[in-house]
């Protein structure tokens, strides 16, 4: 509870997270553009995802930054008429190669939605599906991994006694942290949260804030959010973009006490959005 | 607009408009109310009169069931359900219901074999994996093969797929499991423009527009969101639609099917012209056969006294048939609820 009434503190829009040394480029966006038919909807993105940091994007609806987010995982892929230009790296593969097993892409590039999405199974098979996909393990040590990845999701106590309850059957939160546990259930690199905490109470927001903070000890996050004082809280750079364009990209601190764009200063102190 | 005027009126303005409001005298709700008390009893009973003829009906249907066929259940008893032979000019009739209720079980059975992996196929690629372009004619196809008159499937399947099936088909099984224990004896010849499998297969042609539809309305549900979750931690294609669609639509999907089922039981006119009328059960499905519903269609007019009365008991036969079939669905149904932790 201390740690999250420090982390609500940092409401007012001043972020506590202490500095961290700049980490290492995971993934890599160059020269991006993105069109959904022929609207241009993604303008020359430029940026890079630090290795186990949390990056925020923060814009006005409407923006492009689910858009962005799911071409991470080519999730854009599934819908005719969606194309996208330029460079996009996860470590040295290209996420854009025509060729690229995108099953495989999304086992690295897990992803949690807007609104939970459990599968209609139970809580147990909700985790232990994904992890089926790749690896073909025992019982025992499939009992396992379920436990961990629960544990993970910060769900465990919660759900250890009805595993197997249907997975629809739990709260919203504890089915977004359900979600979440499955995403990390199947060991990914990067995990992608599109607005995970808009369909929460705030308690369940605050649960699902902290779990990101640990996540985020272990692998890359990219995040995208409505909430400012969410961005602040949990992220370790910002990304602030308007109209498909990236405005301004740095340290989550520097973007929310001295942003250099004028229409960022403007979008964080709420004179449009 | 209303928001704009709202705006543009100064709030003194606002507040003389209320007062016009109040100046109109207290508005008599009472009255209003009344007068709409009248109406409302008039709709409560139209609409309960509608769902209660749905009783009368459904009884009255069953109730001179019963009594045509209560001659026929008094002479033959429960004998009727296990006897083979239909002699109704013989002295006295016999009469036995063993033959149609075979042929009505097999049919339907070889049918949904047929229709409910094509049809869920068919309803898997025009959702997931169908090209834009190719949507509509495909969809298109499919509703205008459920608005073919059987009749024309019956004629259809009388003057050119027997023929057909006769020649290529039949044979070719006939030939392949020629030996094998019990398939030699499924697929036994000779070759049959009438058969059991002949009139099997047009009513899986007939039912598959049933089972597609109502597979693509009931997939079109699953939330896009949660099959991008799916294809989000890895799946391909057909484990998206075997783990996460499927699951989630099986309630509608096994209504489809029921729906199709229930046809396919009592489907008459196609059925008659192919299926043979004999009423001798053979374990060849490429024999002749006959159906419940396709004896009576085809004896009902020239038949009176006992006979008459036994056609009229084989059609009480299917409708308890159709109504088992439908319990154990919902039976089902319920089961896979439960296992599902709803």
């Amino acid at each position: 509870m201390s740690e999250l009434s420090v982390s609500m503190s940092a409401a007012g829009g001043l972020p506590q997270a202490p500095m961290l040394p700049e980490a290492p480029a995971k993934v890599t966006v160059r020269n991006l553009n993105f069109y959904y038919g022929e609207h241009h909807a993604l303008k020359n993105i430029n940026l890079a995802l630090g290795t186990n940091r949390v990056t925020a994007f923060i814009g006005p609806s409407g923006c492009g930054k689910s858009t962005l987010l799911r071409i991470f995982n080519r999730m854009y892929d599934l819908y005719p008429g969606q194309r996208v230009t330029g460079q996009l790296m996860l470590d040295q593969t290209n996420i854009l190669d025509p060729k690229l097993d995108l099953n495989l892409l999304r086992a690295r590039v897990g992803m949690v939605f807007q609104k939970p999405t459990p599968f209609p199974m139970t809580i147990y098979e909700n985790i232990a599906f994904g992890i089926r996909l790749y690896e073909k393990i025992s019982k025992s040590e499939m009992d396992d991994r379920v436990e961990k990845a629960l544990r993970g999701g910060a769900l465990w106590n919660e759900v250890k006694d009805k595993l197997n309850a249907s997975g629809l059957s739990l709260s919203g939160g504890q089915q977004q942290r359900l979600c979440i546990a499955r995403t990390v259930a199947v060991r990914p690199e990067v995990i992608l949260f599109d607005e995970p905490c808009s369909a929460l109470d705030p308690i369940s927001t605050a649960k699902v804030e902290e779990l990101i903070q640990e996540l985020s000890e272990n692998y890359t996050i990219a995040i995208v959010t409505h909430n400012m004082q969410q961005a602040a809280r949990v992220s370790d750079k910002t990304a602030f973009m308007y109209l498909g364009e990236l405005i301004e990209f740095d340290d989550t601190s520097k973007i929310f006490t001295s942003p250099t764009d004028r229409r960022t200063q403007d979008y964080i102190t709420g004179r449009f959005g | 607009m209303y928001i704009k005027r709202a705006q543009g009126i100064g709030v003194a303005e606002m507040a003389v408009q209320s007062d016009v409001i109040d100046d109109a005298g207290p508005y008599d709700r009472a009255k209003a109310l009344s007068a709409f008390k009248l109406g409302d009893i008039t709709f409560y009973w139209i609409t309960r009169l509608s769902a209660i003829s749905v009783l009368l009906i459904l009884g009255g249907i069953i109730i001179s069931l019963i009594v045509g066929a209560f001659p026929a259940m008094k002479e033959y008893g429960l004998s009727f359900l296990w006897t083979q032979r239909w002699a109704p000019s013989a002295d006295p009739p016999v009469l036995g219901a063993l033959g149609p209720m075979y042929g009505t079980l097999v049919t339907s059975f070889i049918a949904m074999l047929i229709a409910i992996p094509v049809g869920l196929g068919i309803a898997i690629f025009l959702t997931e994996l169908c090209p834009q372009w190719l949507r509509r004619p495909i969809g298109m196809a499919i509703e205008l093969l459920a608005g073919i008159p059987s009749i024309i499937y019956g004629m259809w399947g009388f003057f050119v797929l027997g023929p057909f099936l006769a020649n290529t088909f039949q044979p070719f099984m006939i030939r392949i499991f020629d030996g094998v224990p019990v398939l030699g004896a499924i697929f036994a010849g000779p070759p049959s423009y009438l058969s059991l499998f002949n009139a099997a297969l047009i009513l899986a042609i007939m039912v598959l527009p049933f089972i597609t539809s109502i597979s693509v309305d009931v997939f079109k549900t699953v939330p896009p969101v949660l099959k991008e979750a799916a294809y989000g931690v890895g799946c391909t294609t057909w484990e998206v639609v075997r783990s996460v669609v499927i699951p989630y639509t099986r309630v509608g999907v096994i209504g489809g099917v029921m729906l199709a089922l229930g046809r396919a039981l009592g489907e008459t006119m196609a059925v008659t012209f192919i299926i043979g009328n004999s009423f001798r059960i053979s374990s060849s499905i490429f024999a002749p056969g006959t159906t419940i519903s396709a004896a009576i269609a085809s004896e009902f007019a020239e038949s009176d006294g006992l006979h008459q009365s036994g056609l009229i008991l084989l059609g009480l036969l299917l409708f308890v048939l159709t109504f088992f079939v439908l319990a154990a669905a919902r039976l089902m149904l319920m089961r896979l609820e439960k296992k599902a932790g709803n």
